[in-house]
């Protein structure tokens, strides 16, 4: 179990190490002025070389790599290139948004999704099944832009020219400063993203749920006397989860490295939006944090589920 | 009164390539505390026979009459079938090793058992468990009751199975192949403690197996299945000594020689029938030896061929021809020969 974790944790950050040169290098192989860029077009050459300077440009590309990782252990991400934020200060402020939507939307999908699914394996071939089905497709097969403007024009933008503005189109509310409208500013956005994910959880389940319900010891269940409703719950949905849970872990995480388009789409400053402004920019502070972040998550999130695979499954030895 | 009826019972499943017909027609009753033997080949029905009783088989359409202490058991509501199952009829399966839900604990899956069917609160139902461990005869039950299935071996699953069928005391318990697939001695353990238990608890047992020599050490009476049919009925003696059936001396004979009654059962040559579509007439025609004319075209009925003990056989050969020694054979051979080709004159014998 100990070496476990160490091993995990070890090989964790060396994936994260790599990640960070990588990204470090992509930026000096690119293309890209970044001086005459945060200077605009009218920078004389002083000018420029004065910007090169201050953000340590001028160095060899190993020493500001050594002067980037000296920082990050001491929990220093640098400032950005364009205003003298701190990058700490902008993830801090981007994160809790997209904890905010990442988790709303988890909830949505992972309780939706797996009902929808149970229900379709329980009666196969029923109406109930089909609809699901059909739901699964619609929700795998629809750019998740599409659902996104779909719903403001639905919900927003009908029902506010028919006088019932029931949904603001975008904005942020943080919940320490007002929890309605904290979820009300969310409404929209956890649906869309749950509406596109829970796709995979109503086929994960519901193939789960069918290969289960097979399985002998269902039929022993069965043979006991308890409710069906019992036999389902207790006893199917409980063996068919553990692959569930895992899916869940991963794209949770990676949901909470940004969720590029829906922040996009409905204004919510988070860490996917950050991501986006500051690779336009080439903003490579913020860049690497992002990214890291978003790395940092996965990572997590792996070992995780690999801990709760085994907490939910007793065959099962962590090595 | 009988403790089960079961009367005229067919069960076909409905799936891509046609009707299966699983079950076609079986019939047959159990006292209380007795044994019935169900042997047949693989696909013979026995296995869907037995779960239609408890409602296990679903999908499945399903007709005739199966009266469990009077009520029918084919008619109940699932809620009614819920209080029948485990509490009163218990089943144990043919595979121990997938026949626990793997993420519960043995004992978390008996008391469930215990706590479906009486008020009992959770200690009184885990002592109760413990207790029913010991009895069947595994080993520290007061500490294994807390593994999870993976930890016990095959055996001790089959045995944990057991006594979770014993749980309530049920009046019949459903053995299906229950040591199949376990090894030769632990089949035989197994068997002894199945035996022992039915005598404590006075329980019928319905015992489903491919196995004749299980059969010879416990059943009081066998019933035959061929493709979803009863072949032949009989009580042990006479199954053994004065077999009727072709099929029935075929099993028979398949058992070699050198290895006695224990062995299991070398196929009889050719394949069971598609039960979607079924040989005309007897289903066994096309690999009977002793095929007549009228074979291929009408079906035989289960029919007397001794009075005492009353043991039927569901075969156009005479009634008489029982047993398998040599002087039987050849007249089962001259019986076949003249039901063959020619025009046969009714009853020129
Ligand atoms: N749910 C189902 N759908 C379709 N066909 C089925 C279903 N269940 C059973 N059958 C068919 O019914 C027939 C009888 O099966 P059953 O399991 O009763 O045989 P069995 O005599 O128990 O054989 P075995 O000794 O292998 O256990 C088989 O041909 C099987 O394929
Ligand atoms: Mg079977």
């Amino acid at each position: 179990m100990l070496r476990f974790l160490l091993r995990r944790l070890l090989s964790g950050v060396l994936v994260l190490w790599l990640i960070s040169v990588f990204t470090f290098g992509l930026f000096f192989v690119a293309p890209g002025d970044v001086p005459r860029l945060i200077c605009g077009r009218l920078c004389t050459q002083t000018q420029i070389n004065l910007i090169t300077k201050q953000l340590g440009l001028d160095q060899p590309i190993l020493t500001q790599y050594w002067h980037f990782l000296d920082r990050l252990f001491h929990g220093d991400l640098g400032y950005s290139y364009y205003n003298s934020e701190s990058v700490n200060t902008l993830i801090g402020q981007a994160l809790p948004v997209t904890i905010s939507l990442a988790i709303g939307a988890a909830v949505l999908w992972l309780v939706g999704g797996v009902s929808i699914g149970v229900i379709s394996a329980v009666k196969p071939r029923s109406l109930l099944d089909r609809a699901g089905t059909i739901l699964a497709l619609i929700g795998l097969s629809m750019p998740s832009f599409l659902i996104g403007i779909l719903l403001l024009y639905f919900l927003f933008f009908l029902l506010t020219t028919h006088g019932m503005d029931w949904f603001p189109p975008s904005g942020y509310v943080p919940i320490t400063s007002d929890p309605v409208e904290w979820a009300h500013h969310l409404v929209m956005p956890w649906c869309a993203l749950a509406f596109i994910t829970a796709a995979t959880y109503i086929r994960l389940t519901r193939n789960q749920m069918l290969e289960v319900l097979g399985e002998d010891y269902i039929r022993t269940a069965r043979s006991k006397g308890i409710s069906r409703r019992r036999v389902t719950i207790r006893h199917a949905l409980r063996a068919a989860l553990t692959p569930v849970v895992t899916q869940f872990g991963i794209d949770l995480a990676t949901l909470l490295g940004g969720a590029i388009v829906t922040e996009q789409i409905f204004g919510l400053p988070g860490l996917g939006r950050l991501a986006v402004t500051s690779v336009v920019r080439q903003d490579q502070p913020v860049v690497i944090a992002t990214v890291l972040l978003a790395a940092v998550f996965i990572v997590l999130a792996n070992i995780v589920v690999d801990l709760l695979y085994a907490v939910l499954d007793p065959r099962v030895r962590l090595t | 009164m009988s403790l089960l009826e079961v009367s005229d019972l067919r069960v076909s499943f409905r799936t891509a390539d046609g009707e299966v017909q699983a079950v076609r027609g079986v019939s047959f009753d159990l006292e209380p505390g007795r044994t019935l033997g169900i042997v047949g080949e693989s696909g013979s029905g026995k296995s869907v026979c037995t779960q239609t009783l408890l409602g296990l088989t679903t999908g499945a359409k399903v007709t005739g009459s199966a009266r469990f202490e009077g009520e029918d058991l084919l008619t109940m509501t699932e809620d009614e079938l819920c209080s029948v199952r485990g509490a009163r009829i218990a089943a144990i399966f043919q595979d121990p090793l997938s026949s626990l839900h793997p993420l519960y604990r043995v004992g978390w899956q008996i008391v469930e058992m215990i706590q479906a069917h009486e008020p009992v609160s959770r200690a009184v139902a885990r002592r109760r468990a413990i207790d029913l461990l010991g009895s069947v005869g595994i080993p520290h039950p007061a500490q294994r009751i807390d593994d999870y299935p993976h930890q016990f071996s095959g055996g001790m699953r089959q045995r944990a199975l057991i006594a979770m069928a014993l749980a309530l005391e049920p009046k019949l318990v459903i053995a299906d192949e229950p040591t199949t697939a376990l090894d030769a001695t632990v089949q035989a353990q197994i068997l002894d403690l199945l035996l022992r238990l039915q005598q404590e608890h006075g329980m019928a047992l319905i015992m489903i197996t491919h196995d004749l020599g299980v059969i010879a050490g416990l059943a009081d009476e066998v019933m035959v299945m061929y493709a979803g049919r009863a072949a032949e009925r009989a009580d042990r003696r006479g199954l053994y000594y004065r077999a009727h059936h072709p099929y029935t001396n075929g099993l028979l004979e398949s058992i070699p020689a050198s290895s006695g009654a224990g062995a299991r059962l070398r196929p009889i040559p050719g394949q069971p029938p598609s039960l979607i579509r079924l040989p005309s007439g007897c289903a066994f025609h096309p690999r009977c030896a002793f095929a007549m004319d009228r074979c291929r075209t009408e079906q035989p009925e289960l029919a007397v061929v001794e009075e005492s003990p009353r043991h039927t056989s569901a075969c156009w050969l005479p009634p008489d021809l029982l047993g398998t020694n040599e002087q039987v054979k050849e007249d089962r051979r001259a019986a076949s020969a003249a039901g063959r080709g020619g025009v046969v004159e009714e009853g020129a014998a």
